[in-house]
């Protein structure tokens, strides 16, 4: 708080005409409360993950800690299934996710984008979802899913499917269940984005195509998707992250179940530092999840040669 | 597909709508899809949008044991339930000042950085540009031990200033990046006129940009509200005394008990939501060109 004040303070020396010549320390003023914070609270605790990461601490087991070496990371590529099915899960969660979430993005952007009697009504309504918490989510999909007065004795009641079912107890029905659920809240994100970036397309461009015959599925292939090639880039890379490190839908609606089937890495981070307290280990797995998601975003802005030709 | 298909499976094109700011400026052939095209996706999506929010009204508002498809009789037994023996109350007041510290502070720290990124050129530039996108990829979640041991440090565990600070610390770099982006919008020689005036830049500043990013500070401002209303990882780590908690780890908290009230969790989800429908409402109009103007553009 009393770093905010400091940005309130009038910086520029009382010789006002001068003022355009730029106070030299202003800038680093300016930046110092986000640059304190950021230092503080997100570069120290990332640094004291990599430390941690090199040890055996364990608060509860007070004399095994020590100086690991590479011990937790052998461990996690030599000795943990859990790793790779959780790591495998999450690839599939964020894969189907930002996938579908994409697709149904850009049609709803693209219908909104027209014109239509109720379109503002319409797109409140569509986008309405986005600004959902998960554990509101998982709220509103546990009342729909619930076996006893769910969906599910509705869809009986009418003859399609059995009473008592429950989707999210069942390891078949699992993944689509928690798929829609968060798919809900998910799209409007990517309708909204994209219909940001709709608006900017020179209506130009259309009027020539129009001029030249161009059908209307030319017309989007030909100049909507190229225009809208790199927010479509951006955000799904920045969909794939948080997806990857979002635990609040999964945490709260399945809980990592049942029998561990909706259980991502990060989740699997959480219960190995909340519930078992071996930060050791769980900070080794931090930095693995780390370089991974690192690794493939770079991966990934190189291949769909993001800010490339116009 | 076609245009011509489409006039043709159209013939009367539906009257461009009466929009407030624009009025029938765009009637372009490529813009007239045939209404089914429109209207029957659209609807079929409005369903699956609709339906969860009608599921957690019916829940809320019928009778506990009730399975009537239609909230009537109607009650407010589950709110009050909920309201004072569950102690949504108590977090809704946490919440709110949560969420409004959170949001002040992060709009305030985020301008002044935002402003420096976008008016000057200096040596740390480059490296703090790029440490604020990959802070990106940090996940707060696999933060939670060394923050609650820093926070432990400054005895702020059960302190809802440690999750204010927090959720202000994970909402700054895109915050930051977004408002310079707004700031770089606003021409610089606006802010030079000013001086020539006699405005020094504080005052330069607030006269002539502070106005002009009202999209902006509005798109951050109610991020950073409804980011830190809806998270809940933070609060739930930092936060053990059930006096300080917030809506969510509430919300939770009825989620994780073995016999789900399902009354008493629809009504906290509605107590939960109110807030954050509200918001929306309020910049449902600024949305779309915030961002237009902000996070996508370079």
């Amino acid at each position: 708080m009393a770093q905010a004040a400091a940005v309130a303070k009038p910086p520029a020396p009382p010789r006002r005409r001068r003022a355009s010549a730029t106070p030299r320390r202003l800038p680093y003023l300016l930046i110092a409360p986000a640059a304190l914070l950021m230092l503080g609270f997100i570069a120290y605790p990332v640094l004291s993950v990599f430390y941690y990461s090199l040890q055996d601490y364990n608060p509860t087991k007070p004399w095994r800690n020590g100086f690991a070496g590479f011990g937790n990371f052998t461990r996690i590529f030599t000795d943990d299934p859990l790793f790779r099915d959780t790591l495998v899960f999450s690839a599939k969660w964020v894969f189907v996710e930002v996938g579908l979430q994409l697709l149904f993005g850009l049609a709803l952007a693209l219908i909104v984008n027209q014109t239509f009697v109720g379109r503002a009504l319409g797109r409140a309504l569509v986008f309405s979802p986005w600004a959902v918490s998960g554990v509101l989510t998982s709220a509103i999909w546990v009342l729909l899913y619930n076996s006893q007065t769910g969906i599910t004795r509705y869809l009986a009641d009418m003859g399609v499917g059995e009473y008592g079912v429950s989707w999210l107890s069942d390891t078949s029905t699992v993944f689509p269940a928690a798929i829609v659920a968060d798919l809900w809240r998910g799209v409007p994100f990517f309708a909204i984005l994209i219909l940001a970036d709709l608006q900017s397309v020179s209506k130009d461009l259309y009027e020539a195509a129009e001029v030249d015959g161009a059908s209307r599925f030319k017309q989007f292939w030909h100049i909507t998707l190229p225009h809208l090639k790199d927010a479509i880039i951006l955000s799904t890379l920045l969909r794939a992250v948080w997806e990857f490190n979002n635990v609040d839908l999964l945490y709260t609606l399945t809980g990592g179940g049942p029998a561990g089937t909706t259980t991502t890495l990060p989740l699997y981070i959480a219960n190995t530092s909340v519930d078992a307290h071996d930060f050791g280990y769980a900070s080794a797995l931090t930095t693995v999840a780390f370089v991974i998601l690192l690794f493939c975003s770079m991966v990934y802005l190189r291949l769909s040669k993001f800010g490339g030709e116009k | 597909m076609i245009t011509k298909e489409a006039t043709k499976a159209a013939p009367a094109p539906a009257p461009a709508v009466p929009e407030p700011p624009r009025p029938a400026k765009r009637r372009r052939a490529w813009d007239e899809a045939p209404r089914w095209q429109i209207y029957l996706p659209l609807g079929v999506y409005l369903v699956f949008t609709l339906i969860p929010f009608y599921w957690i009204l019916l829940f809320a508002l019928r009778p506990a044991g009730s399975t009537s498809l239609v909230p009537w009789p109607m009650t407010t037994a589950h709110f009050e339930k909920v309201w004072t023996d569950r102690g949504f109350g108590t977090f809704f007041q946490n919440s709110v000042l949560v969420g409004v510290a959170t949001l002040f502070m992060t709009t305030l720290v985020a301008l002044a950085g935002g402003y420096a990124l976008a008016r000057f050129d200096f040596r740390v530039k480059r490296g703090f540009m790029l440490a604020l996108l990959c802070s990106q990829f940090v996940p707060g979640a696999l933060l939670l031990v060394p923050l609650f041991e820093i926070f432990a440090e400054l005895r702020m565990i059960n302190s809802l200033g440690s999750v204010i600070i927090a959720e202000t610390v994970f909402q700054l770099p895109l915050s930051m990046i977004l408002l310079s982006n707004f700031i770089k919008n606003v021409p610089y020689s606006l802010e030079e006129a000013a001086w020539v005036d006699g405005c020094n830049r504080f005052r330069a500043f607030r006269v002539v940009v502070l106005p002009l990013l009202r999209p902006g500070l509005i798109a951050v401002g109610s991020f950073a509200f409804v980011h830190s209303w809806n998270h809940f990882l933070f609060a739930l780590m930092f936060l053990n005394n059930q006096e300080k908690q917030t809506v969510p780890v509430g919300l939770n908290t009825l989620m994780s008990a073995d016999s789900v009230d399902l009354g008493a969790l629809a009504a906290g989800g509605i107590i939960a939501a109110v807030p954050v429908v509200i918001v929306f409402a309020f910049i449902q109009k600024w949305l779309i060109t915030g961002f237009s103007a902000g996070a996508v553009k370079g």
